[in-house]
């Protein structure tokens, strides 16, 4: 008896979660133009319309002949005027919008006022947004394009983009003339001769050390007219090491896997005379990837390890993030968005100098997270009109005083705290300036991306420099073909 | 050596090797608390010694009240729960139903059919994952709003999909094959019907193999993330896992990770100790030692 009551009781929970479920399926695919009440705009013109009804209803009941008539005709009229101005209520198109900074309440701020400013700017299009992790943003979005649900205006990561245009996700922006002049060149995707994407500011990467340390060592400090060569860095790195104050000279990052490989990395192949792909016709990594250049690269940087100067694979994040500012580490790979933690540690003692020339001119990467329009959207104009909204000087200098990234223009840098002239993270813009160079904008970025981080973790691993670059080049000229180009010819 | 010197030494071994195995397991789950109540920095600072597993320095709950501040864990955590809790009531019953007929009934070809649901094992999620997205974006729905299509951003997307699975059911059959036939034959010869078989004599002495399932189930279903990334948009149905990724910033947020991991291993920690007291009585009740 006592089992099969509990079995009833087991019945009874499946039927009740089976009406929760069918209750809960209402939020599927939603209707074109979903309810637009609830912003601003949308409110303040509903208001509007509804006094035009009554205006017209009362029209309506002067002007009728007979007073059953007129009272009806009033009603009627009510009705209409009611329905109409619902439906114009609802006008303002909503515009979907996905973002990658879910969790990040600082940049939630600034995104959400540029959604209100421009919401509150017209009453054509309402933007609504949806922020994702930024971990698993890329795969929401591939899903959403396979599923044929992409949102109206997408952000994204600078290099992906070529990706992602070639695969049909994105629509070409049509800025006015003018709108990106004066634009930080890393700031900018373009793919296939047109813009898909602007961004609001940029990363830069810089040598991060201190000037008591160099000093101390009898270290010229660089600059950005005459930074160190390639001997000049490597002395450094060994006068550095010697002294035995530091567990490693340099810490290039290692623990920081993924985009940091390319992004960071790739700018020393680049000085070295190498590529991960070939910019003359994108169809080939040979003889850049694995030419006389990227193994002279190869081999400088797996002395790096070999030599005890740098901590390998195996380092721990948490080392990382603390080696440089609790003094482990002498000199630091690292981003501007890392820079006010330093300063904080280092004060006026805080450098940030340029990449290393290590023969073919200091590189450095560029091109963060971008905005772009889908090109599945059935409002473009709209989402380009947002698009071009969101890239007023204001909001770049915004996003750069809570993120301490670069902002895109000298007149966004002169409004920002860290960024105007004499500020402590000037020269970062003036890297992005001066030596920021994107990675390939190429729809094969996104597998050789991943071919070149292990080419590099196997290198400092040990692996022979030849063999490896030789496998990456295979790799990545093998999805080079596999998709026929990627457009390129 | 006398004999009490002998058993005090194999004893002591017994339990020194005891605590170093719970100590492998329990450690990590340790550090995880610990550090939940310590500033970013300091977990970091701490985590090169023993100090990662003492509540030494500078502890308090900000952790906890920043996680909360930054992400909508209260609703992840629900999502989830509501989640697992209906696939493992679910896929607990159909898959224990579909075990029954593969493992008790004779009708032909079944012995083709449990070979090809095992066969299944050797194709991984990530295989299907694309075709079921594709699939599960146009198939119809009913809702608040009407009829439509498509299942995305849903609890049932979430669900349905992993009701049933192969390795669920393999246990059940392996459990079920392993049940005395004659109990059956005899619930037959006293006009049991088939589904009173089930319900009447299979599931009360089935106890072991429905707490071993809903614990590999629950897990699996409460650790869901790829799954959720693709087919869930809305902030609204985004389970726990999808949620940690709202602490990995520019600057990881190391304190709010530590603090969000232990309030969502509590709910999974709830179910393997609730189930771990079914498993037991459900041996020691069932009656059936052979």
């Amino acid at each position: 008896m006592k089992n099969q009551r509990r079995l009833w009781l087991v019945a009874a929970l499946l039927v009740t979660t089976l009406i929760v479920l069918a209750a809960c399926g209402g939020q599927s695919t939603p209707p074109p133009a979903a309810p637009a009440e609830e912003e601003a705009p949308a409110e303040a013109a509903a208001p509007a319309e509804e006094s035009v009804a009554e205006e017209s209803a009362d029209d309506a009941v002067t002007e009728a002949p007979g007073a059953e008539e007129a009272a009806e005709s009033a009603v009627e009229a009510e009705e209409e005027q009611a329905e109409d101005a619902v439906a114009s209520s609802g006008d303002a198109i909503p515009l979907s919008m996905w973002y990658h900074g879910a969790g990040n309440d600082e940049e939630r701020v600034v995104i959400t006022q540029i959604i209100d400013d421009f919401n509150a700017s017209q009453d054509q299009y309402v933007v609504e947004m949806q922020d994702f992790p930024q971990n698993s943003y890329n795969e929401s979005i591939v899903a959403g394009a396979l599923a044929g649900n992409l949102p109206d205006i997408i952000d994204m990561d600078g290099p992906i983009m070529p990706n992602w245009a070639w695969s049909g996700y994105l629509a070409p922006l049509d800025l006015p003339e003018g709108t990106l002049d004066g634009y930080l060149p890393g700031a900018i995707g373009r793919w296939d001769d047109q813009v898909y994407s602007v961004g609001l500011w940029d990363a830069a990467v810089a040598m991060f050390a201190r000037r008591s340390v160099l000093e101390e060592n009898d270290i010229r400090i660089p600059t950005l007219e005459e930074p160190w060569t390639k001997d000049e860095f490597d002395a450094a790195l060994e006068t550095l090491q010697a002294t035995g104050e530091f567990e490693y000279a340099f810490d290039p990052g290692m623990a920081w896997t993924g985009e940091w490989y390319p992004y960071a990395f790739s700018p020393f192949l680049q000085s070295f005379g190498g590529d991960i792909i070939d910019r003359e016709t994108y169809l080939s990594a040979e003889g850049v990837l694995n030419g006389p250049e990227a193994v002279e690269f190869g081999e400088w940087w797996q002395s790096l390890f070999e030599r005890g100067l740098a901590p390998g694979t195996s380092q721990d994040s948490a080392d990382r993030d603390t080696g440089f500012i609790d003094g482990r580490y002498a000199l630091q790979w690292n981003g501007n968005w890392a820079a006010v933690p330093a300063l904080e540690a280092y004060g006026d003692d805080m450098l940030f100098l340029p990449a290393p020339d290590f023969g073919n001119g200091p590189t450095i990467g560029a091109a963060s997270w971008q905005f772009g329009v889908s090109a599945d959207s059935e409002h473009q104009e709209g989402a380009n009109d947002f698009v071009v909204f969101a890239l007023q000087p204001k909001y770049s200098a915004a996003f750069s005083d809570v993120l301490g990234l670069a902002p895109t223009t000298v007149e966004a840098a002169a409004m920002t705290e860290n960024y105007a002239p004499g500020g402590p993270l000037e020269v970062f813009y003036e890297l992005s300036k001066q030596q920021a160079l994107i990675r390939p904008p190429t729809p094969a970025y996104l597998s050789a991306a991943l071919v070149f981080e292990k080419a590099l973790a196997d290198i400092a691993n040990g692996a022979d420099v030849v063999t490896s670059l030789d496998a990456a080049v295979d790799e990545i000229n093998a999805d080079i073909d596999a998709n026929n180009g990627y457009g390129f010819q | 050596m006398t004999q009490k010197s002998k058993v005090r030494l194999a004893t002591t071994s017994r339990y020194t090797l005891m605590i170093l195995l719970a100590a492998i397991f329990a450690l990590p789950l340790l550090f995880m608390v610990i550090s939940s109540f310590k500033p970013g920095l300091q977990i970091l600072q701490d985590s090169s010694s023993l100090r990662a597993f003492l509540p030494v320095g500078d502890l308090s709950m900000q952790n906890y009240f920043d996680a909360f501040d930054r992400a909508p864990v209260a609703r992840f955590i629900f999502n989830s729960i509501l989640v697992t809790t209906v696939t493992l009531a679910l896929g607990l019953f159909f898959c224990s139903l579909a075990a029954f007929a593969l493992a008790c009934l004779r009708w032909k070809g079944q012995g083709i059919v449990l070979t090809i649901i095992i066969a299944t094992f050797i194709v991984p999620f990530e295989t299907i994952a694309v075709p079921l997205l594709m699939i599960v974006s146009r198939l119809p729905t009913i809702g608040a709003e009407g009829f439509s299509y498509g299942w995305l951003n849903t609890y049932h997307v979430q669900i349905i999909p992993f009701i049933v699975d192969a390795f669920t059911i393999f246990l059940f059959v392996q459990f079920f094959k392993s049940l005395p036939y004659d109990l059956i034959e005899a619930a037959r010869i006293d006009g049991a019907s088939w589904f009173q078989i089930y319900a009447r004599i299979i599931v009360p002495v089935s106890g072991p193999v429905f707490a071993t399932a809903a614990i590999l189930k629950g897990l699996v279903m409460w650790n869901q993330y790829l799954w959720p990334i693709m087919v869930v948009q809305s902030e609204q149905y985004r389970p726990v896992m999808v949620g940690l990724g709202y602490f990995f910033q520019l600057n990881t947020a190391w304190g709010e990770i530590m603090a969000y991991l232990s309030v969502i291993t509590i709910p999974i920690l709830v179910l393997f100790l609730s189930l771990q007291r079914v498993f037991v009585e459900s041996i020691a009740s069932s009656g059936i030692k052979g």
